[in-house]
């Protein structure tokens, strides 16, 4: 089922905006992933797509799931599924009577028999595989047993609409990697349309169809992943993405100092600043015709299909880091305190107000 | 190495006074009481307890008790819940309300009570203008009782509540559940044994208060006479015996509620370890 957001504002008291005006659409059958750091009002985007939280009444909102409009309907009423962050589940009912409780509070007209929800409720362990652990108590399951569990439970209803808070948030990196893969396997096996909340990118990138980048209140930007790591719409995007290195300087006649680093760029005279990834700079021995850039390794991490290197240099405020290949580590006989060069093969530069990229050209390395 | 607090001798000392200063103050003046109502024979006691006028007591300290429990358990539960899952203006103060019977001493509740509603008082002429009596009779013994009892129900379960959070109430409400629903099958289940634990004490107090009680009834024997009246009444009529049996009933009562308190600990305890 589609879900279409017009207009949804929230404030906590008349200072405390939790969200500008939001206007999001979500396809059926997508998975979209709410990125943002702490704060940015992605849970509440969330809770207010639930029905749990209720947008400001003015300006009037809508939202719609499907063609049906939702805005006043009780989250009682509003046939979705939620997961929450910390799970949730009924502490005092085993995780049968958890995955159940959906069916037997339907009312007597739409319940189906006892027969059928010991079926259905078999039937939703078995895919969550936790079919032998029905009589356990929540408190004696794994973290990953217990979001398996909240899953089937909020899966029960058949909703057609799936929203997750921090799915994944509290459990370990290995159950978490497993527990991706398979939600995103049941997503597309039983076609539902999903929301998840996360603030970590490699995990809103990895699942989701589409991320809406939030920070503020507000949507930076909403697009694949793919689009998103290659043409962020502006600078937060493009730092909240990944690492980034920063190089500020002054730029005269096409060539931007920074104490005794050099590099040419094809800028206007000014103060410029430009951000680079990690796997956007090549290290080597020696400087090359367009790049001067001296720095020192303070840390070598070869963990991993790349090596993580990390470069300290007087004249950097924050230290960068510089991903490679294995090759290239041995080539260089990279160890700490060892001295080279950093050559950039590729920039990025945002407006002052952080909007938009106004130039990335390629350098050409010799790296 | 030894533990801060660990030298032996010392900790001999200290559980050594422990345990004679509990003898001393809890111990010896309860079996004071048993030693007292039978210190003429099971017959006499007998004869005390079974006085007309001792039944009167027993059945009305059971009459409020009976009434005050259920009344302060919905007010309890409706309080906790206010205060735990919403926030409006005022909230702060009325949790502070709350405590206020804790606060200021039962006489002086007692004598408030009066002030409102007696005869002379603010509602007294409107009441009796009506023909109802609340002071000097049951209902205001009731009155008070409910008063000076009324913070130990929501105390129990307002840290618990709060501590447990309304996230498995959202939950239930996303699974469809009705308010009804949710209050009997996620929350109830949830706070059961706080629940209970508020009743025992709520029992206790309304079972055993005297202050209040004894400025609004009148002690009228056989009518607005509880039982802690009673015992104050039969020795200041110089029938020790009497007055100790009907304490003694009081410690009983006292007794068994204290057993249930701690069965329900011993519950509590073994369900920890099992979860």
């Amino acid at each position: 089922m589609s879900i279409r957001l017009e207009n949804i504002a929230k404030h906590y008291g008349p200072r405390a905006r939790a969200l500008s005006p939001i206007d999001l659409e979500i396809r059926e059958g997508e998975l979209i992933g709410l990125l943002g750091p702490s704060g940015s009002g992605k849970t509440t985007l969330l809770r207010i797509m639930a029905g749990l939280e209720a947008p400001d009444p003015a300006p009037a909102g809508r939202i719609q799931f499907g063609e049906r409009d939702v805005t006043r309907v009780h989250v009682r009423d509003r046939r979705i599924g939620f997961v929450f962050q910390h799970y949730a589940l009924f502490r005092h009912m085993s995780v049968y009577d958890n995955v159940a409780f959906g069916l037997t509070v339907l009312p007597r007209r739409e319940r189906p028999s006892s027969g059928e929800i010991r079926a259905r409720v078999h039937r939703l362990l078995e895919m969550v595989q936790l079919e032998q652990l029905a009589t356990r108590y929540p408190a004696q399951l794994s973290g990953g047993q217990q979001q398996r569990v909240s899953l089937a439970r909020a899966l029960a209803l058949r909703p057609e609409v799936l929203l997750l808070d921090e799915p994944f948030g509290a459990l370990d990196a290995k159950v978490r990697q497993e527990l991706r893969r398979w939600l995103r396997h049941l997503h597309d096996e039983l076609g539902f349309t999903s929301v998840f909340v996360t603030h970590d990118q490699e995990e809103a990138l990895e699942l989701s169809d589409r991320v809406a980048v939030m920070s503020n209140g507000r949507i930076e930007q909403i697009d694949t992943p793919e689009a998103l790591y290659r043409a962020p719409a502006n600078r937060f995007v493009f730092e909240f993405l990944g690492d980034v290195n920063h190089l500020e300087g002054e730029v005269r006649e096409g060539v931007l100092t920074c104490g005794e680093a050099r590099l040419a760029v094809a800028l206007p005279d000014g103060a410029a600043e430009l951000l680079m990834r990690p796997h956007e700079l090549a290290l080597a021995q020696a400087p090359s015709a367009e790049a001067h850039l001296p720095m020192t390794v303070t840390a070598v991490s070869p963990v991993g299909a790349e090596v993580r290197v990390e470069l300290a240099a007087d004249w950097l405020a924050k230290p960068w880091l510089a991903t490679v290949r294995h090759t290239d580590f041995e080539h260089l006989a990279l160890a700490r305190g060892k001295r080279l060069y950093a050559l950039p093969r590729r920039w990025h530069r945002f407006d002052d107000d952080g909007a938009r990229p106004t130039a990335r050209p390629s350098l050409a390395t010799t790296g | 190495m030894q533990r801060i607090g660990d030298a032996p001798a010392l900790r001999r000392l200290l559980i050594g006074a422990a345990v004679a200063l509990s003898a001393l103050f809890l111990l010896l003046p309860l079996v004071a009481i048993f030693a007292q109502a039978f210190s003429q024979g099971l017959a006499t006691f007998w004869v005390n307890v079974s006085d007309t006028y001792t039944l009167a007591a027993i059945g009305l300290t059971l009459f409020i008790t009976a009434l005050t429990i259920p009344i302060n358990l919905v007010f309890g539960v409706m309080l906790a819940w206010l205060v735990t899952r919403f926030t409006f203006p005022g909230r702060r103060l009325l949790q502070t309300l709350i405590d206020i019977p804790f606060a200021i001493s039962p006489v002086v509740a007692g004598l408030v009570y009066l002030l409102l509603y007696g005869r002379n008082g603010w509602l007294g002429g409107w009441l009796d203008a009506h023909d109802i009596q609340l002071m000097f009779a049951w209902p205001g013994i009731l009155m008070v009782t409910v008063f000076v009892t009324c913070p130990f129900v929501a105390r129990e379960l307002i840290p618990l509540m709060q501590a447990q959070g309304s996230r498995e109430e959202e939950a239930a409400v996303t699974l469809g559940a009705s308010g009804f629903t949710l209050f009997r099958r996620v929350t109830l289940p949830n706070i059961r044994w706080a629940l209970l634990y508020g009743v025992i004490l709520t029992n206790a107090r309304a079972v055993g208060e005297f202050g209040a009680v004894s400025v609004v009834s009148g002690a009228i024997r056989g009518e607005t006479n509880t039982l802690p009246l009673h015992v104050e009444l039969l020795y200041q009529d110089y029938n020790t015996v009497g007055a100790f049996a009907s304490a003694a009933l009081l410690a009983l009562i006292a007794l068994f509620t204290l057993a249930a308190k701690a069965g329900l600990e011993w519950r509590a305890a073994r369900r920890e370890a099992l979860a």
